[in-house]
């Protein structure tokens, strides 16, 4: 038996653990190496693509001396706090609405063509009415984020609560539950992993939502950052935000994928 | 996401061998398909109504806030003839914004299904990208606009760029996680029977990973709609984005809303026609 699980990975087409990790490292240095290379070399204006170490001191300058009104610090909590608004908006209405549209049918058919009519236009195109409504200031981006991270609530909700076992259901009536209570202690616990997987593709829409709805329409955030640095031609502004969004976008999703591992983990694995 | 809320209770086909039960169950999907059709004109009529009476007869929405439907009539008169709107007429608009999308949509997956295939066939390919991959990965495709404009423009190159980006990163994943969840024994049974590399990739590597490929693609299409319509906002001289920062600075409502119903009728549009091409090459998935 062992004979048998050993002869399976040697070889020459199984790579060995040391050498993946090998290409890995090389990946990433040939990456910047390219990118370095290529600043360097010249054939590209420097204005256009400056070298990653270009970028590493403006990040540092921009946390120092305020540009386009503030820090790169405060634009970034800016950002951060419509997209918490926008998106808590998001998952406190979308995720009860999906649950009840899995449990009442008939708000189901009620929500479903309604919700259908408007899932294909992007969020993004509500940019003028959101502007129009709520101004530049804070409504109009979390009506954005909003538009962006809604469907994605509903939609894991009601998968979820559509997914849970009848028999589950009817014990709890059978035991006594009514609807509120089945809800709360059923459907939801059931839901969850669902749900949790919902917020997460929710989260990443939202914080891109945001990022549109700064390049046009607001006065602060990294956005905002990035259409300054690029009304005034500089290169390196632009591409620092672009690294301070990516980071944020990334430890967004490590936090609620970190969030979804601890759902499964308790929850089992049903989502 | 991308799949409708529906499509878990999607109707039901009707197979040639029909015994009485299954009849009774189309009979019962076909009636609740018809207590569908009317509790959706029972969701959306009252709302049209409502519409009408609030923004035309009580007026109790103001005008510059939301149009009535005779300003969204107006709108789509004066867009439809002569120089139109903010630069062309509606089918003008959406014809630029249409092959933009179309074009990046191509190169975006004419590069990253193979990129994913050849990732998830390669567990060194796979070594040698992925990193590279995952560091440009959590930057938005909303966030490449700016630079895409700055290295090529306002011009259609800028686009094509920023859809190229948003396209991409769905395709590669998908077509990797297509090849990877492939069951193992498949390809060793190929192997065994003497099949090629090639034949491998041709017949087994691929028909398998179809499924995921296409759902890859969806997310991809829709992505690239989402940017360009942000990428005409910010800056363009033609194309519904275009005209919707136009409509939205001229603060003219009826012309923002049909802007926007025309942003959603072409992205169902490019989406309802990715799915008949998923149905003509993937027929064996229902």
């Amino acid at each position: 038996m062992a004979q048998l699980v050993a002869s399976r990975r040697p070889g020459r087409g199984i790579p060995s653990a040391p050498e993946l990790a090998a290409l890995s490292v090389a990946g990433l240095l040939l990456f910047f190496a390219a990118w370095y290379g290529v600043a360097a070399s010249g054939w590209v204006p420097s204005r256009f693509l400056p070298g990653p170490q270009v970028i590493a001191e403006m990040i540092d300058r921009l946390a120092q001396q305020p540009y386009a009104g503030y820090t790169i610090q405060v634009h970034t909590l800016a950002s951060l706090k419509r997209f918490a608004l926008g998106f808590g908006l998001a998952a406190a209405l979308g995720v009860p609405l999906g649950l009840l549209m899995g449990w009442y049918r008939w708000l189901d058919d009620l929500v479903t063509p309604l919700f259908e009519a408007v899932r294909f236009v992007a969020p993004i195109a509500w940019v003028p009415f959101a502007a129009l409504w709520f101004g530049t200031g804070i409504g109009g981006p979390i009506l954005i984020i909003f538009s962006g991270a809604f469907p994605p609530c509903v939609i894991n909700a009601y998968r979820g609560a559509r997914q849970v076992d009848k028999v589950l259901v009817e014990a709890a009536q059978t035991l006594g539950a009514g609807g509120l209570r089945a809800i709360g202690e059923v459907l939801v616990p059931a839901a969850l992993p669902s749900i949790v997987a919902g917020l997460r593709v929710s989260a990443g829409l939202g914080w891109q939502s945001l990022i549109g709805a700064e390049l046009i329409v607001v006065s602060s955030g990294v956005g905002y950052l990035m259409v300054q640095g690029q009304t005034s031609l500089q290169t390196p502004i632009v591409m620092s935000a672009m690294v301070a969004i990516g980071v944020i976008g990334f430890v967004i999703d490590v936090a609620l994928r970190a969030l979804e591992r601890a759902v499964r983990r308790s929850w089992g694995d049903q989502g | 996401m991308a799949a409708s809320v529906r499509s878990a209770s999607a109707t039901g086909r009707s197979s040639a061998v029909s015994s009485s039960a299954t009849r009774a169950t189309r009979d019962a999907k076909r009636l609740g398909g018809q207590r569908r059709a009317v509790l959706a004109l029972a969701a959306i009529v009252p709302l049209l109504i409502l519409w009408y009476v609030l923004t035309s007869v009580t007026h109790t929405v103001s005008p510059g806030r939301f149009p009535s439907p005779h300003d969204v009539y107006q709108a789509a008169l004066q867009i439809s003839h002569g120089n139109g709107y903010a630069g062309g007429t509606m089918s003008r608009q959406v014809w630029q914004s249409s092959k933009l999308v179309l074009m990046g949509f191509a190169v975006a997956s004419g590069v990253g299904v193979p990129l994913g295939l050849l990732m998830g066939w390669s567990r060194r390919a796979e070594a040698l990208i992925n990193p590279a991959f995952l560091l440009l990965r959590p930057i938005p495709p909303l966030a490449w606009i700016p630079l895409a404009i700055l290295w090529f423009g306002l011009g259609d190159g800028a686009k094509i760029f920023v859809i190229w980006f948003a396209a991409f990163v769905p395709a590669v994943i998908n077509s990797h996680t297509g090849v990877r969840n492939l069951d193992p024994t498949l390809i060793a049974a190929a192997r065994v029977h003497g099949a090629s590399p090639p034949q491998i990739v041709r017949h087994v590597l691929i028909p398998g990973a179809l499924p995921m490929i296409f759902t890859g693609l969806r997310l991809s299409l829709q992505a690239s709609w989402t940017t360009l319509v942000a990428a005409e906002l910010v800056g363009a001289i033609l194309g519904l984005g275009h005209v919707l920062i136009v409509a939205s600075l001229d603060i003219y409502p009826g012309m923002i809303l049909y802007a926007m119903i025309w942003v959603g009728i072409m992205g169902a549009a490019m989406t309802k026609a990715l799915g008949v091409v998923e149905k003509r090459v993937i027929p064996w998935r229902s």
